[in-house]
């Protein structure tokens, strides 16, 4: 069972439909007590990102996800701002993210991208493994040549070591599209707004066994 | 290059389709209509609500959150958009992009505004446009009864200029009629703007997109009932080209 962590940051009912026309057993959790018994837990949202930490924190969910996700190694895939939620900390405010990935989260950097470029970036944009770098070989599938995925953000992650920024994208310059530390993951598009696409990824999570945990 | 499906919606949340903005015929659930547009690997969806506007009823908030849950794909909403309030209700529903037409015939504050929040990539502006009696093409909002001062390339410029981060030109001439894309508009309009122009009204065929994008400067075509029906004057099957023939007629060609 998918537990979806919904925490007042965005509609997370595409994601849950997503779920669902893949007959992938899921369930909305919307407090720390919920969360017992997950076997996989996504954490979607959008949104500022003081705003989703101050969220998850009111809930009770900081403490029931860190048991999950560093305690027990309950597999976890951050979406968007989900995806940024788990790095140490972030440009957009001052709260401290939820630290299970050794990255912080900054914005588009202005001064290398060409004046024609927008921030927000968003769209649909090609998105590749970086060489070299250790995204779970459950995913490889979900990434083929032709991949491209649907992104809304004006921040990304920049990770500590270059390795865990396994997926990439180019907006005005290469950034990092999706990030991986042991049975966490993150990722900066929105595979359920990426009809097929997202579909591989969302289903070779579902299927994912992680090597190794976050401590 | 993009391939977007047009739905319309009417008040009672019915998926209709129509001909130069008049006659309609009712085409059944949208829902069921987004459910297979998701088996089709379609990029992004229009969804509109041809009565909004004009009627001044309130948008269907359960219905458009519906969609945009349902929808594997970003989806822009128009349709009765003419204030933030209900632009920001909207994008709480889960839609990507809002797209303001009949705000229009108030000026362009309201695309000033939105852009301001939500960024201009947010931000479409529809013109409707139908030709006058002395084939003077005018942008008309609100069902085509009030028209906006100007040619339709100062109107572009001018909501470019305020902050809309693309624009739709809908041929009310063409709307249902299979004729192919009103090109000499189309490229008017998008040498009068930085934005990017999609064409909508009129397609019949993937040449039809070819030409949008070759002849008109566009960078997106949309469509209504070449998805919808199976041939001009024929039923309905909701359809969508295979990648394979839209890359071998359309992408390869432009």
């Amino acid at each position: 069972m998918i537990a979806i962590i919904d925490y007042g940051a965005g509609n997370i009912r595409s994601v849950q439909n997503m779920l669902k026309a893949l007959s992938l057993p899921a369930r909305i959790v919307r407090d720390g007590a919920e969360l017992e018994g997950a076997e996989r837990i996504i954490l979607p949202g959008v949104g500022h990102f003081d705003h989703g930490m101050a969220q998850l924190e009111a809930r009770g969910l900081v403490p029931a996800l860190n048991e999950m996700v560093t305690g027990r190694g309950v597999p976890l895939l951050g979406i968007c701002l989900g995806a940024q939620l788990i790095a140490r900390r972030s440009d957009e405010g001052q709260r401290p993210g939820l630290g299970w990935v050794a990255a912080d989260v900054v914005a588009f950097d202005r001064a290398r991208m060409g004046p024609e470029l927008r921030v927000p970036h968003m769209g649909w944009a090609e998105t590749w493994v970086a060489p070299g770098t250790a995204l779970p070989p459950a995913f490889d599938a979900a990434f083929p040549e032709d991949a491209r995925f649907y992104y809304v953000h004006s921040f990304h992650l920049a990770c500590e070591d270059p390795d865990r920024a396994v997926l990439r994208a180019w907006h005005g310059y290469e950034f990092a599209a999706g990030v991986a530390q042991g049975n966490v993951l993150g990722m900066q598009f929105h595979p359920e707004k990426s009809h097929d696409f997202g579909k591989r990824v969302l289903r070779a999570f579902a299927a994912w066994t992680p090597e190794k945990v976050t401590t | 290059m993009r391939v977007i499906p047009t739905l319309l919606i009417d008040r009672d949340g019915r998926l209709v389709k129509s001909v130069r903005f008049g006659k309609r015929t009712y085409i059944g659930d949208p829902i069921n209509a987004v459910r297979i547009f998701n088996t089709k690997r379609v990029d992004e969806l229009v969804l509109m609500d041809i009565d909004a506007g004009a009627a001044g009823h309130e948008p269907d908030w359960d219905l458009i959150g519906d969609i945009a849950a349902e929808a594997f794909m970003p989806v822009g909403y128009g349709g009765g958009l003419t204030s933030v309030d209900r632009i920001a209700r909207a994008v709480d529903c889960g839609v990507e992009k809002v797209i303001l037409s009949s705000a229009l015939a108030e000026g362009t504050a309201l695309v000033e505004q939105a852009a301001a929040r939500w960024g201009r990539q947010s931000v479409v502006a529809c013109l409707p446009v139908r030709k006058s009696w002395l084939g003077k093409p005018q942008v008309r909002v609100r069902q085509g009864r009030d028209a906006l001062p100007g040619t339709p390339a100062e109107i572009a410029a001018r909501v470019t200029a305020a902050g809309a981060g693309e624009i739709i030109v809908y041929s009310i001439d063409r709307d249902g009629t299979w004729e192919g894309y009103d090109l000499e508009l189309l490229r008017r309009i998008s040498e009068a703007t930085d934005a990017p122009v999609v064409a909508c009204g009129g397609a019949g065929g993937v040449e039809d997109f070819r030409r949008a994008v070759t002849e008109g400067g566009c960078a997106a075509v949309a469509a209504g009932s070449f998805f919808i029906y199976q041939a001009r004057g024929r039923g309905v099957l909701i359809s969508y080209p295979a990648e394979d023939r839209l890359r071998r007629d359309f992408f390869e060609r432009i």
